[in-house]
């Protein structure tokens, strides 16, 4: 790598720099991250996988300011991170991230009040934001009415009514059947198109990264260290391809053959 | 059947598929339900059917027993009952006991609310908290009484005193046990937005433990009830009119028994009014409507 080639990258969005970050279990002390290093740019689909057990989430906490790392720095636009603020909203895998008394609409508006918005902007920027994830009609039920998957849509509206500067979702699709994952998937990306977010997602699922990233990190397990940062092309066939190459850096040589024999078997 | 050690095959049978057509008319999709369906449906109305079971049972017993020294029946403690809230001096009994007990429940519900706050923001408060609980909680308010009248005299100040220690502990507890059951994400959540302290308790905290809050609420209602008719029934007239504890008490002693059950019937309608409108009403209101309970 030249040192031309560096300069030419314009200031990272987000900067991790060198993070360890460890937490305290009643007789351990657990080490889930070892000195991660990687820059998010404007724009990215910024997909950071591994298994169970990597401290991609702990890492993803760290960055929403949840957990103070041990050593190095997380810089958001060259300003450190040091507690948890609405420019890194997160968007959780539990369904229980809204709260249970408030509406669709309330839910949202509350988060854009309580960030200092002023009413009027927080119902327009509800209205907006609901629409674009298509739950404008259900704005006014509560959240125990609704499916697991409009959950998540209104976690997310409200996530891009606030308007971060970086969006954080860990594994927001985990816990959804599979032909609402897929579709869920689907309309991220259309959002994407729409809104120009800037995206940082967790997920242990290789398929999913490669579905909804751009960019993919990927963490060796306990601790967290990084094994690799790929690119994920377009088409199909690159995609498959490239679904293989990480199965190979997570599980080495046997484990892909057989994995992929038994693919190959069952069809 | 013959034993065979090959795997049996599922049989061969060829796919389908068809229209499912139009719903015939005769089939009701989403019929309304019948007008009896509807009625045994509210809760008041089974609830009623109850009261009035109970009723006539005690009427029946009471009949036959014929002895109103003892047991006098429904109806003549509903003449009691009437003719104390019309002639006699009932009505302004029930007020004063309810009066004093509304502050002494609203004082319990302030200290309460300072030592879970306390119990939050930091371990040692809700050592704290903890260890008083376990302390006081089992001591019993009218055990208290004797220290009390020492301390704040014959008067409303020992009677808040022990209301106060009847609904900061139960509702405390339940309050913190609550908070604490509040799960990680909302906790998250409310982070993300800003929102600390004193904030993060009002808007995050109190609205999804209200379950258990609620229920330290009913508890702590519950406890103070019974401690204040009990400190009246000890020591009877206090600050001018004395309560109904005291009407109980003066009737016993005259040997009037149905102004006795009189005054029983309007401490537990009272209980049936707060349970049943108050908080039934807050109940509807909040923790149903947001599908906390059902």
């Amino acid at each position: 790598m030249s040192t031309a080639s560096i300069s030419v990258l314009p200031q990272p969005l987000l900067a991790v720099r060198g993070v360890t970050v460890q937490y305290k279990t009643t007789d351990h002390l657990v080490t889930a991250v070892y000195r991660a290093s990687f820059d998010v740019h404007r724009g990215d689909r910024f997909v950071m996988l591994g298994p169970s057990g990597c401290g991609k989430s702990t890492l993803l906490k760290a960055i929403g300011g949840f957990i103070r790392p041990v050593e190095g720095e997380i810089q958001l636009e060259s300003q450190p991170v040091r507690a948890a603020g609405p420019d890194r909203i997160m968007v959780f895998q539990e369904f229980d991230q809204l709260l249970p008394w408030k509406t669709v609409r309330d839910n949202v508006v509350f988060a854009l009040v309580e960030t200092g918005v002023s009413r009027h902007e927080a119902a327009d920027r509800a209205r907006l934001n609901l629409e674009r994830v298509g739950l404008a009609k259900f704005a006014d039920l509560y959240p125990h009415m609704l499916s697991g998957g409009m959950k998540q849509r209104v976690a997310l509206a409200r996530a891009m009514a606030l308007e971060p500067k970086i969006l954080l979702m860990d594994e927001p699709f985990a816990a959804l059947d599979a032909l609402t994952r897929r579709r869920m998937q689907e309309e991220l990306l259309a959002l994407w198109d729409d809104v120009g977010f800037t995206l940082v997602f967790v997920t242990h699922s290789i398929e999913e990264a490669t579905i909804v990233g751009s960019r993919i990190l990927v963490l060796s397990p306990h601790p967290g260290r990084v094994r690799a940062e790929l690119n994920v092309p377009a088409g199909i066939e690159a995609r498959v391809a490239l679904d293989r190459r990480i199965h190979h850096l997570l599980f080495g040589d046997d484990a892909t053959e057989r994995a992929a024999r038994s693919v190959h078997g069952r069809h | 059947m013959a034993a065979t050690s090959v795997r049996p095959q599922p049989a061969e049978r060829p796919e389908f598929v068809r229209e499912v057509g139009d719903i015939p008319a005769g089939l009701r999709v989403d019929a309304p339900l019948t007008v009896w369906e509807r009625i045994y449906r509210i809760d008041a109305v089974r609830q009623a059917t109850l009261l009035v079971v109970l009723a006539a049972l005690w009427q029946v017993y009471a009949t036959s027993l014929g002895n109103n020294l003892v047991l006098p029946s429904f109806s003549e403690s509903l003449d009691a009952l009437w003719d104390g809230f019309v002639t006699g001096p009932l009505l302004s009994r029930a007020w004063t006991s309810i009066r004093v007990l509304v502050v002494g429940y609203a004082a319990g519900i302030a200290v309460a609310g300072v030592f879970t706050l306390l119990a939050i923001s930091t371990r040692l408060g809700s050592d704290l908290l903890n260890l008083l609980t376990a302390m006081f909680n089992p001591l019993p308010a009218i055990a208290l009484l004797p220290l009390a009248l020492l301390w704040f005299g014959l008067g409303q100040g020992s009677i808040l005193f022990v209301l106060i220690h009847a609904v900061l502990w139960p509702l405390a507890l339940n309050t913190h046990a609550g908070f604490r059951g509040v799960g990680e994400t909302l906790r998250l959540t409310g982070q993300s937005f800003g929102l600390r302290g004193v904030r993060f308790a009002v808007k995050i905290l109190i609205p999804a433990a209200f379950p258990a809050v609620l229920s330290g609420l009913k508890i702590g209602w519950a406890f103070a009830w019974r401690t204040l008719i009990a400190a009246e029934l000890v020591f009877g007239v206090s600050s001018g009119g004395g309560g109904l504890g005291w009407y109980i008490f003066e009737n016993r002693n005259q040997l009037e028994i149905p102004n006795v059950f009189a005054g029983l019937l309007t401490v537990i309608g009272l209980g049936l009014l707060v349970e049943g409108v108050i908080f039934r009403a807050i109940e509807r209101m909040t923790i149903r409507r947001w599908g906390m309970q059902r």
